[in-house]
């Protein structure tokens, strides 16, 4: 089927652990270096932690933004801020109708920092010396919130969350938005800043961690056979989605077309996913349908991969299952091996890095792989870039989260 | 332990210049909060609860509204520490 209204990138920007923009992150990614490093800090003596490491971000926010800002957002907004700010003038900073606007911002954890340091303050200090900013920074809407007071969007405010796939959904929820008629412009994405002791402590304990820490930067290595759990990082990534005739009518440069979008639920387990990967296969089928295109058109895929001995096999079957014979000439990306994993900001964060892939014809490498998996049977692009073929490209980006959400976003060159 | 009236303001003033990004030489004692600092309801409280911590004094919430300018909180703080 094909949609009525198409729906084309115009603007990107993110905040990750490679770099403070787009361009220093791809430039980064492209030359296959890793944001992952030791924590400045002396959490791991102090709590006693297993993990002492994380991705955390190449330019800290309060490099970029004001201090009242800093104050009054959360850092998940912060980060949302700043990712949207850049998108923002990389589209060419439209004057677009308020009641045509929308921001779209999803977030895996949502204001952990600030609901944290609110209570430790009322156990310290007591209830009197709670802020009254507290509730407004801590909800997860947050940052959808605060950019559409910024850019001044009346079409609607929402943040998706589904964990790990909230950027990806995001993405899917505001360019279903734009053909439904109800905005020509999206600012959609995902934001994360979790780095804190109290998630890094949860997700070890569910073993869902690297604990390589005398090699952080070799830590995340999805598909290497020696990996040994996913590396927590933080940051945003928002994109400017915009209806074409929007585009075109205002002669802005287009990026990239959101070409399908497809979702599924496991119902199958809070945190496993489910051993077959059959709800991963059928999200990236109903994208593929969606955008009117078969596994023979896809070129590259960015994986969702995040280094878990247990998942990143699951989704390379998967992709088996769906591409079959078609397979051979469709190359795999794991690019939480550079910069961790972003959760609520990666579905995001992972979509520029596919829709530059296609716009340089270049895949990103998968860094650390030393001893990649004998039974992948797919052909992941391994520590150096890979370059695409010439004409028209499609690329596929899978998210998945905790608690069995499946996005998969089909990207087609402009 | 009370404070002067020079060290009330400097104390206020490096509150609302955080919360704000105003200039600290902008809050002087015949400034309001809301006509020319452009300070909402919420930031006045955020500034209320700090103000308290720092001074050691408690504002009543029913008092705030009766604090419109930078002088009637030093004034008030001055008679809380008296």
């Amino acid at each position: 089927m094909t949609n009525a209204i198409d729906v084309v990138v115009t603007g990107l920007g993110a905040t990750t652990p490679l770099g403070g923009d787009v361009e220093s992150t791809w430039t980064a990614a492209l030359a296959g270096k890793s944001g992952v490093r030791t924590l400045d800090n002396d959490w791991a003596q102090k709590y006693e932690m297993s993990v002492s490491f994380a991705g955390t971000l190449a330019v800290p926010a309060a490099e970029v933004l004001t201090r009242p800002e800093t104050r009054k957002m959360d850092p998940s907004a912060q980060y949302a801020m700043i990712a949207a700010r850049e998108a923002w003038a990389d589209a060419g900073s439209p004057v677009v109708d308020g009641d045509r606007l929308a921001t779209v911002v999803g977030s895996g954890i949502g204001g952990v920092w600030t609901i944290l340091s609110a209570w430790d303050t009322i156990q310290e200090k007591g209830a009197r010396r709670a802020l009254p900013m507290t509730v407004p920074m801590l909800m997860p809407n947050s940052p959808a919130a605060n950019l559409s007071i910024e850019f001044g969007a009346r079409a609607g405010a929402h943040a998706p969350v589904s964990a790990c796939a909230s950027g990806a959904e995001a993405i899917a929820y505001g360019t279903q938005m734009i053909r439904d008629g109800k905005a020509d412009v999206v600012i959609a994405g995902g934001t994360e800043a979790a780095v804190h002791p109290m998630p890094i402590s949860s997700f070890a304990a569910m073993k869902a961690l690297s604990t390589r820490n005398d090699d952080p930067a070799g830590a995340s290595r999805p598909y290497d056979i020696t990996r040994d759990g996913f590396v927590l990082g933080e940051g945003a990534g928002i994109v400017v989605l915009e209806s074409a005739a929007h585009a075109a009518a205002r002669g802005a440069r287009v990026l990239a077309r959101i070409g399908g979008l497809g979702t599924s639920s496991d119902a199958f387990h809070i945190a496993a996913p489910e051993p077959t990967g059959a709800g991963q296969t059928v999200a990236m089928q109903r994208a593929l349908a969606d955008a009117d295109l078969t596994p023979r058109d896809i070129v590259h895929l960015n994986a969702h991969a995040t280094s878990t001995p247990v998942g990143d096999m699951i989704e390379a079957r998967a992709i088996r299952s769906l591409f079959g014979d078609d397979v051979d000439h469709m190359v795999l990306s794991a690019t939480k091996s550079m910069m961790g994993h972003l959760l609520g900001a990666a579905g995001a964060v992972e979509t520029i890095l596919t829709i530059l892939a296609l716009r340089d014809r270049l895949a990103p490498p998968t860094i650390n792989i030393t001893q990649p998996e004998p039974d992948l049977g797919l052909d992941l692009v391994c520590n150096t870039p890979r370059e695409l073929p010439a004409g028209p490209l499609a690329a596929i980006n899978n998210s998945f989260g905790f608690g069995g959400h499946n996005v998969a976003l089909v990207v087609t060159s402009a | 332990m009370a404070n002067t009236e020079q060290e009330i303001l400097a104390g206020l003033a490096e509150i609302v210049s955080e919360e704000t990004g105003l200039p600290t030489d902008s809050v002087l004692p015949e400034k309001s909060f809301t006509d020319d600092l452009d300070i909402d309801s919420l930031s006045m409280m955020t500034i209320v609860t700090l103000a308290e911590e720092k001074f050691g004094v408690r504002i009543p919430d029913d008092e705030v509204k009766n604090l419109s300018s930078v002088g009637d909180v030093i004034k008030f703080i001055q008679g809380a520490q008296a």
